[in-house]
């Protein structure tokens, strides 16, 4: 989790030029780090790569606009850590 | 090219499915009211327009890769690069390759040629539901005009 984190945490310092020391687990990439959907597109293109998974983005917005999962589900970076560890998993299994 | 209605790529050379590459032409017109301006007296193509000739490359990619059932929107460009004036009259070879198919968007290389590099770039593309049944109508008379044989497509 935490090394996921780490990696998660500096491809958002890199594309997002947004300060390291600013990005934490609790952190929501929309309300408190002001991720617009653009940059993360950069992110999860960068995430992809890294971990070799297919970030489902579209499945999660579409749950998020239906109502069937919250926007912390998949925004906040310590469910997003563990959403990129479950697709990992699965990549390996 | 015409340059007026943003139809930039006029002829598909090679398209291969497997490899996720794309060659296509582009013929710069002799004459545009675009080199009027840009500029008086010393006509070459804007910068902005071998950009948009590379997404559009990028985007018959796309397309071609998903057989027209979603379309490409050009997001994004990192790492834009001019190394030649263009002047009217050119034969350009474009080329782009599918370097990420992510989740609703792609990520392309994408290059344009003219005895020798004239410019290249890494292209952002949403890839959307298509949002008007016109526009896949158009999009499937633009692919056959230019000779692109999407995967799938037995027409």
């Amino acid at each position: 989790m935490s090394s996921t984190f780490d990696v998660v945490a500096d491809v958002i310092a890199q594309t997002s030029e947004i300060p390291r020391e600013k990005i934490t687990p609790e952190s929501h990439a929309i309300d408190d780090l002001g991720i617009d959907s653009l940059d993360f597109l950069d992110i999860v293109f960068a995430l992809d790569k890294k971990f070799g998974i297919k970030i489902p983005l579209e499945q999660w917005t579409q749950e998020v606009n239906a109502g069937k999962a919250s926007v912390e589900e998949y925004f906040l970076l310590k469910n997003l850590c563990a959403h990129i560890d479950d697709l990992v998993a699965k990549k390996n299994a | 090219m015409r340059l007026e209605y943003f139809q930039m790529i006029d002829r598909i050379v090679d398209f291969d499915a497997a490899t996720g590459r794309i060659h296509a032409k582009a013929f710069v017109p002799e004459t545009s009211p675009v080199f009027e301006g840009h500029f008086p007296g010393y006509p070459i193509l804007p910068g902005v327009l071998l950009i948009e000739t590379m997404a559009q490359a990028s985007g018959f990619l796309i397309l071609g890769l998903n057989g027209l059932s979603r379309m490409p929107f050009f997001a994004g460009c990192k790492k834009a690069k001019f190394r030649k004036f263009i002047e009217p009259g050119a034969e350009l070879d474009v080329y782009a390759t599918m370097t990420h198919d992510g989740s609703g968007f792609a990520v392309t290389e994408a290059k344009i040629e003219h005895g020798g590099p004239v410019c290249d770039a890494e292209l952002t593309l949403r890839v959307m539901d298509f949002p008007a049944p016109e526009l896949v109508e158009n999009m499937r008379e633009r692919v056959r005009q230019i000779g692109l044989t999407p995967v799938g497509d037995t027409a």
